[in-house]
C-alpha cells in the first residue's frame, strides 16, 4: 500500500472515488448532507430515552464534572458508527463497482479504501457537532482535538483492514454482507457503548459467584477486552468525555489492531485481487 | 521495430460451476467449494504486436479474442504465460464505466480520467478538448443522468481517447454515436496511428479491419490460427468462415408486401457456369434469377432488384424498365434472369431485394426485402476495402523521385 500510495495517480483516484461517494450520497434528498447530522442525532435521542431514562443507565460523572448520558453515550456512539458502516459500505465496494472492475484495470483497493473514507468526512462532521455540544457544557475538548483526529485515523486504519478481508469474502459469497449485519448487531451490544465497563464488572462478580458452587470462575472481562473496538470507544471516551489521556493500554491496543487488521486485510486482498475480475 | 506487446504462450482458463453457488450454506455442505468444469479460453497463444502498428484481433464469437484483450490490459491475469507491455496503455472495454449517474459531465470527466490512469492537471490541460471532442458544451454541467445514451458514450470515449497512452486497446467500440461522430472517432484512430503509437482492436466489422490493421492475429477456440499481415489474414478468415456457413441458412427475408397479382417466388444466384451458388468472387459474373408466378395475366410488369450490404447500406438498385425492356404481359410462372459480367463488390456480405411492380412503378405486386443473401470473397481486382471494387490503377509518379 506504501508503494502504491506513493504514485501520486492512485491517490489522486483515491481522492476522486471518495469525492464521488461524499457528493453522490445524499444527492436528490431534500435535506441533502443534513442528512449525516440528522441520523446520529436520531440515534441518539433514542438510545437517550430508552437506555438513559427507561433502562436508568448509571454512569460516572467525569472528572471534570460532566454527567450527561446523552454525551457520554455519542463519545462512544459515532466512532462506532463509522466502524460499522465503514466494514458494511466497504465489503460491498467490490461487488457494487463490479462493471468498473471488470472492465478497467486499477488498484482495486482504492474502491474500498473511498467508501471507508468517505465515512470520515460525515464522521469528522459528526464529531465536530459533538465536540461543540461539548463545550457548550463546559469541557474545554479543543487542545484534545489531534488526539481525536490520531484516534479517527487508526480508527480508519483497522475498518479498512477489516473491510478489504470483507470485500473478497464478499465477491466469493455474498452471504458475507448479511452474515456481517448480524455480526455488528452482536459485536456492539459486546462494546460497552450503551453501558459502562463497570457493568461487567458486576456481571462477572455475580457469574462468579454462582459458579463458585463447581469451583468454577469465567474471565468475563478479559474477554470483553480482546474487543479492540472497546478499547477504540474507551480511548474515544477518554479524551472527548472525560479530557484525559487515554490509557496506555488502550492506546496499544488502538495501534496494535490497526496495524494487525490492516497487514492482514492487505494480504489477503492483494492475494485475491488478480481473480477478481473473473470472479465477479 | 521493437515490440510494443509480447503475448508468450498465454493460456487462461476458466471454471464453469455446475451450480454456480455463492453462498456460505451451498458451500459448508459441499465440503469444499463448488464443482466446476475447466474451460480454457485461451490456449498457448504467443505473438508479439510490433510498436507503432495497428493490430487486429480477429475470429469467431467465443474464439477468446475478448478475453485475450482482457489479459494485455491486466484485468484478467493469465494461468500460464505472460504479456509484456512496453509503454503505457489505455483499455476502451465499455464507455463510461465508472460514470456516477448523479455527478455532473464535468466532475465526471475527472472521475473517469482518474480511473483510466490520468493525473489532474492532464485532464484540466485537456478538458476543453474533451467536452470539445464530445459535443456537450452545454449540458457538461448537467448530471450524466439525464444524457441521452449517445452523449453518454461520446464523453465516454472522449475521456478514454484523451487518455494518449502509447498502446490502446479497443474492444467493439468503434460503433458509437451517429456518424459524423463515427468519422471523427476514426480521425482521432488515425491520428494516433500517424504519431507512431500501438491500437490493438477487436471487431467482427472485417471491412474495417482490413483497412485499419496493418497486422493481425486470428484466434480459434482458444488457440492462435496465424498471425501476420491483416489483408491476407483477413480475406482468408473471411475465406474459412463463410465456407463454414451452411447454405440453406440464407433465409433473412425482412419484409413482404404487395397486391399479390405477381408473386416473386424465389430468386437464385448463378455463377458464370449456371450453378446455383451463395457466394462469389469479386469480379466474377454474376446472375440474378427471379422466379415469379403471375396470378392473372398482366400488362407490362417491371422487375426491380436492389442490393444493400449486411449493415445496411444501400449498394445498387436496377429495374427492368430502366433497363430498356418492355415486357408486353406475363401469365403462369417463370423467371427472368440480370447479368451482372464482373461483380464490383468488395468482399463483405449482401442483401438483395427483389420486387414485382407495374409500369408506372407506383404499384407494387409483390415486395420481397433481403429475399436472398449472399458473400462475396477476395477476388480481382483486390483493392484495399469499401464497399465497391472500381478496378482502378495506380500510374507511375510524375516528378522528381
Amino acid at each position: 500500500m506504501i508503494a502504491d500510495l506513493a504514485n501520486v495517480r492512485t491517490r489522486e483516484l483515491l481522492a476522486n472515488l471518495t469525492l464521488r461517494e461524499v457528493k453522490g450520497r445524499y444527492k436528490r434528498t431534500a435535506l441533502g448532507n443534513l442528512w449525516s447530522l440528522i441520523n446520529p442525532i436520531a440515534t441518539m435521542l433514542i438510545y437517550t430515552v430508552v437506555f438513559g431514562y427507561f433502562m436508568r443507565v448509571q454512569i460516572e460523572p467525569s472528572p471534570t464534572g460532566l454527567d450527561v448520558f446523552a454525551l457520554w453515550l455519542m463519545c462512544a456512539l459515532i466512532p462506532w458508527g463509522f466502524f460499522a458502516a465503514a466494514l458494511q459500505t466497504g465489503l460491498g465496494s467490490i461487488v457494487a463497482n463490479a462493471n468498473l472492475v471488470k472492465k478497467v484495470f486499477f488498484p482495486r483497493e482504492v474502491l474500498v479504501a473511498s467508501s471507508v473514507f468517505a465515512l470520515d468526512v460525515t464522521t469528522a462532521i459528526e464529531l465536530g457537532v459533538l465536540m461543540v455540544a461539548l463545550m457548550l457544557f463546559g469541557q474545554m475538548v479543543l487542545p484534545w482535538l489531534p488526539m481525536v483526529l490520531v484516534l479517527l485515523a487508526l480508527l480508519t486504519l483497522m475498518a479498512l483492514g477489516f473491510a478489504l478481508v470483507l470485500a473478497v469474502a464478499n465477491v466469493y459469497f455474498r452471504d458475507t454482507e448479511h452474515f456481517v449485519a448480524i455480526l455488528l448487531q452482536i459485536w456492539m451490544y459486546a462494546t460497552p457503548i450503551i453501558y459502562p465497563f463497570t457493568y461487567v464488572v458486576r456481571a462477572q462478580e455475580s457469574l462468579n459467584v454462582w459458579l463458585a458452587q463447581w469451583d468454577l470462575s469465567f474471565p468475563l472481562t478479559t474477554l470483553w477486552e480482546l474487543n479492540p473496538m472497546l478499547h477504540f470507544t474507551q480511548a474515544f471516551r477518554s479524551v472527548l468525555y472525560e479530557e484525559r489521556m487515554p490509557s496506555t493500554t488502550d492506546l496499544l491496543w488502538c495501534v496494535g489492531s490497526a496495524a494487525v487488521a490492516l497487514t492482514i486485510g492487505w494480504y489477503v486482498f492483494k492475494k485475491f485481487e488478480p481473480r477478481m475480475a473473473e470472479e465477479l | 521495430m521493437s515490440t510494443a506487446i509480447e503475448v508468450v504462450d498465454v493460456s487462461k482458463r476458466f471454471r464453469m460451476y455446475k451450480e454456480r453457488n455463492q453462498s456460505l450454506k451451498a458451500s459448508l455442505m459441499r465440503g469444499r467449494r463448488a464443482k466446476y468444469d475447466e474451460f480454457w479460453a485461451l490456449r498457448d497463444v504467443g505473438f508479439e504486436i510490433p510498436e507503432g502498428t495497428t493490430f487486429g484481433l480477429i475470429g469467431e464469437n467465443g474464439s477468446g479474442k475478448s478475453t485475450l484483450l482482457k489479459c494485455l490490459a491486466r484485468i484478467l491475469v493469465p494461468d500460464t504465460g505472460n504479456v509484456r507491455v512496453n509503454g503505457s496503455m489505455a483499455a476502451l472495454l465499455e464507455l463510461g464505466s465508472g460514470f456516477h449517474p448523479e455527478l455532473t459531465g464535468r466532475e465526471n470527466v475527472f472521475l473517469n480520467g482518474s480511473i483510466l490512469g490520468l493525473g489532474k492537471k492532464d485532464i484540466e490541460s485537456r478538458f476543453e478538448e474533451i467536452v470539445d471532442f464530445a459535443g456537450i458544451e452545454q449540458f457538461i454541467d448537467q448530471p450524466v443522468k439525464n444524457y441521452s445514451s449517445g452523449m453518454y458514450v461520446r464523453l465516454g470515449f472522449s475521456v478514454a481517447i484523451n487518455v494518449d497512452p502509447d498502446i490502446l486497446l479497443v474492444d467493439e467500440v468503434l460503433a458509437v454515436g451517429d456518424a459524423s461522430f463515427q468519422a471523427k472517432c476514426m480521425e482521432k484512430f488515425a491520428d494516433f496511428r500517424t504519431a507512431g503509437k500501438t491500437v490493438v482492436i477487436v471487431s467482427h466489422a472485417m471491412g474495417s479491419m482490413r483497412t485499419m490493421c496493418d497486422h493481425a492475429a486470428w484466434l480459434e477456440h482458444g488457440r492462435l490460427v496465424a498471425s501476420g499481415p491483416a489483408t491476407d489474414l483477413v480475406d482468408s478468415y473471411i475465406d474459412k468462415t463463410h465456407t463454414d456457413r451452411p447454405v440453406e441458412e440464407a433465409v433473412h427475408e425482412t419484409g413482404r408486401h404487395g397486391s399479390g397479382e405477381i408473386t416473386v417466388e424465389r430468386v437464385e444466384l448463378l455463377d458464370g457456369a449456371d450453378e446455383s451458388v451463395s457466394s462469389f468472387r469479386t469480379g466474377e459474373a454474376m446472375s440474378i434469377r427471379v422466379h415469379y408466378r403471375a396470378h392473372q395475366t398482366i400488362e407490362r410488369p417491371v422487375f426491380g432488384l436492389a442490393i444493400e450490404t449486411i449493415e445496411g447500406t444501400y449498394v445498387w438498385a436496377y429495374h427492368s424498365r430502366d433497363g430498356g425492356l418492355d415486357i408486353t404481359s406475363v401469365s403462369g410462372d417463370g423467371f427472368i434472369d440480370c447479368t451482372v459480367p464482373r461483380l464490383p463488390l468488395q468482399p463483405g456480405t449482401f442483401d438483395l431485394t427483389a420486387s414485382a411492380v407495374d409500369w408506372t412503378t407506383q404499384h407494387t405486386y409483390d415486395l420481397r426485402r433481403h429475399i436472398t443473401r449472399f458473400d462475396v470473397e477476395a477476388g480481382e481486382p483486390r483493392e484495399s476495402g469499401g464497399i465497391v471494387a472500381m478496378g482502378a490503377t495506380w500510374s507511375p509518379i510524375k516528378g522528381d523521385a
